[in-house]
């Protein structure tokens, strides 16, 4: 099994008329995944390479019953662009667009949590979802990983969560599903999101959680997996040699209370029995070392 | 991107938030004539972009032009924390009988806008935060509701502010919520709020930031964009569009993706070196991106040797390595390079770098190999 997406997702790729869309939308077709529609409203009834162009989400859903949106709008589109898809009906809404204004990401999570609670999102400014071996959504490169399990992987840094595939591939180890969360200031799906599903998926066994300075969302999976995980945990948390950020103002000290750095981040991880390793390399190997005593 | 106080100051009036009348100046007898004209006692403030202004000696009163002008020849040209004084904002100065605290933020635990308003106003807040949390009422904002009249008065209340002070702090901060909004801020922040013997409630100071993201839809930005003080290696990379952080260290760092290069910098640090940038390339690696990342590390005399690290994902190993190549004919390099290049077609790139290899330019198996290599070249040429 995979978390989130697999071999029967059928995929509406937003902006799929334009060269980012139609470029990845491509390479995840050639890869497996199920490329069922694009939405353009100003190319509606055309097609791109035999896929064909709807004017809205809702339209690609009932025509072709897609039920899940990969959105490669623009920046300024997004807003617009997760809404029509929500509206439209799928169950699940990658957004790989980076540069999303903060305002806006805040707006479109709360707008989903309160009307349409059972849609997920994630992303913005995330690198996608691959379910090794049956479907890959957005800009990862398949062939960096390997089919099968126990592994899962869930990480905020894009170019890390394909270290982290080649890795293990490279040790002949197999991946469930590797979710890139995405850097931004509002995620649409969390580390712990990602973990309650590796939890209760059966094939999963072990999972790689890969963090960044900033934010405390490390520390909050750090507790979740504490108090609710079983399968063991491998993390690696990037920056922690990054220099203090130049501060402006005492809000943003406030509210993170000293949390945010790595070092942080890292003892909290640790303290709820998480393997940390101190680079990516090492953190292959630990997962080498739990993978080989499951 | 942080704008300066009275960048702060004239955005916030834009949202008709009350701030004190004032006058930019760049030299001594452009602050006289500013504070002649915006009439005496005058605060002579230096703009600097660190906090710790006043504590430095960047803030002094002026009851007269005699004043004025020795506080702006001591100010101008202070170094405040290695910030060195260049603009003086000259503004009224004003009666105060009480400070107050308040910001609009993001809380991104609780995906949330965040209000913090606190009747222990002042420089020490974060000291208030960690000693008395209570002493700060706090009111999470729903982006699509909003923030009303009636949800404001409510947490106006909880902050006991002077009873005289909360009609005017609702209207203000209503405002400041409007301007936080309006203009995509990450921080919209007055430390001190003050209410003045008059009744009237005032934003002495201001801090904000802007969400670089949402340049497309305020043009207004370039005129903020344009007075932001970035080192020269800072600008020379920012022109090239790549993603640079000028660090104090002697090995240059290049790679692809920003987890990447913080990883790369984090662990050149572990095997004892100590970077000298962060630079992320994006996605590709073409020979243009490539020269130009070479330039920009290049012309940083601190940099002893060159660590490039690149995982090709899409990008396949071929077209990374045949861009070092190309752009090593182009930019003429002093310091030696170690190259880790892994990913798609990994095999195939080090093949098309393997007749250029030679003392000065190198290739390690592992990040981890990489970086000890890099580190112990940096060293014998002098690094510490």
């Amino acid at each position: 099994m995979a978390i989130f997406v697999d071999e029967n997702t059928l995929v509406v790729y937003q902006g799929l008329t334009g060269s980012q869309g139609k470029f990845y939308g491509l390479l995840n077709r050639d890869y497996g995944t199920q490329v069922v529609a694009g939405t353009n409203p100003k190319k509606a009834g055309t097609d791109v390479e035999g896929i064909p162009v709807f004017a809205s989400v809702a339209e690609a859903v009932k025509e072709t019953g897609a039920n899940v949106s990969c959105v490669f709008i623009p920046a300024p589109g997004v807003k617009d662009a997760v809404l029509d898809a929500a509206a439209g009906g799928v169950e699940l809404i990658v957004v790989i667009t980076e540069g999303v204004p903060a305002h806006d990401e805040a707006w479109f999570y709360n707008k989903l949590r309160r009307d349409y609670p059972e849609v997920r999102l994630l992303g913005p400014n995330c690198p996608g979802i691959i379910s090794p071996g049956k479907c890959n959504i957005g800009i990862t490169a398949g062939h960096i990983a390997k089919e099968g399990g126990p592994v899962g992987i869930v990480s905020r840094s894009g170019t890390l969560t394909y270290q982290a595939l080649y890795e293990l591939k490279t040790n002949n180890i197999g991946v469930t599903t590797c979710v890139g969360i995405g850097g931004d200031p509002v995620p649409g799906t969390s580390f712990i999101d990602c973990l309650r599903a590796f939890e209760a998926d059966p094939e999963t066994k072990a999972v790689m959680m890969i963090g960044e300075i900033g934010g405390s969302a490390e520390e909050e999976a750090a507790a979740f997996i504490k108090a609710e995980m079983s399968k063991p945990v491998v993390s690696y948390v990037a920056g922690v040699t990054a220099p203090p950020g130049k501060k402006m103002g005492h809000a943003g000290a406030i509210v993170s209370g000293g949390k945010g750095t790595a070092a942080a981040k890292m003892e909290a991880l640790a303290d709820a029995g998480v393997q940390v390793a101190l680079n990516p390399t090492e953190a292959g190997e630990k997962m080498v070392g739990v993978v080989a005593k499951l | 991107m942080d704008l300066y106080e009275y960048q702060g100051k004239q955005l916030f009036a834009k949202y008709g938030i009350p701030v004190s009348a004032g006058e930019v100046a760049t030299t001594v007898d452009d602050a006289v004539a500013a504070a002649d004209r915006v009439g005496y006692p005058v605060v002579v403030k230096a703009q600097v972009q660190v906090g710790g202004r006043g504590k430095a000696g960047g803030i002094k009163l002026a009851a007269n032009a005699d004043e004025c002008r020795t506080h702006a020849t001591s100010i101008l040209g202070l170094d405040i924390k290695g910030h060195v004084v260049k603009i003086l904002w000259i503004e009224q100065a004003s009666d105060i009988a009480s400070e107050y605290y308040a910001s609009f933020t993001l809380d991104r635990a609780a995906k949330l806008h965040l209000g913090m308003l606190s009747a222990q106003g002042g420089v020490d807040i974060e000291q208030v935060a960690a000693e008395s949390p209570d002493a700060i009422a706090r009111i999470h904002v729903d982006p699509v509701d909003g923030l009303d009249e009636a949800k404001c008065r409510e947490w106006v209340l909880a902050a006991g502010l002077d009873a005289a002070a909360n009609d005017g702090a609702v209207e203000l901060l209503l405002k400041l919520w409007h301007c936080y909004v309006a203009a995509d801020c990450d921080l919209a922040e007055v430390n001190p709020l003050i209410l003045k013997p008059d009744g009237k409630v005032h934003a002495l100071d201001a801090k904000v930031t802007l969400d670089d993201n949402s340049v497309f839809r305020h043009p207004e930005y370039a005129e903020y964009d344009a007075t932001q003080v970035r080192d020269e290696r800072e600008t020379a990379a920012h022109e090239k569009g790549l993603q640079y952080v000028g660090l104090e260290g002697y090995v240059g760092i290049i790679a692809n993706g920003a987890g990447l290069a913080m990883s790369t910098v984090d662990i050149v640090s572990q095997v004892g070196g100590k970077p000298a940038n962060f630079l992320d390339i994006g996605g590709g690696a073409s020979a243009e991106v490539m020269t130009g990342a070479l330039e920009v590390i290049n012309n940083d005399p601190a940099v002893r040797s060159i660590f490039i690290n690149i995982f090709g994902g899409i990008t396949k190993g071929e077209e990374v390595a045949n861009g070092i190549v190309e752009a090593l004919k182009r930019v003429s390099i002093d310091a030696p390079i170690v190259i880790r290049l892994d990913g798609t077609n990994a095999d195939e790139g080090r093949a098309i770098l393997e007749p250029h290899l030679s003392d000065t330019l190198q290739i390690e198996p592992t990040m981890v190999a990489a970086a000890e290599r890099v580190v112990e070249l940096a060293k014998s040429r002098g690094g510490k």
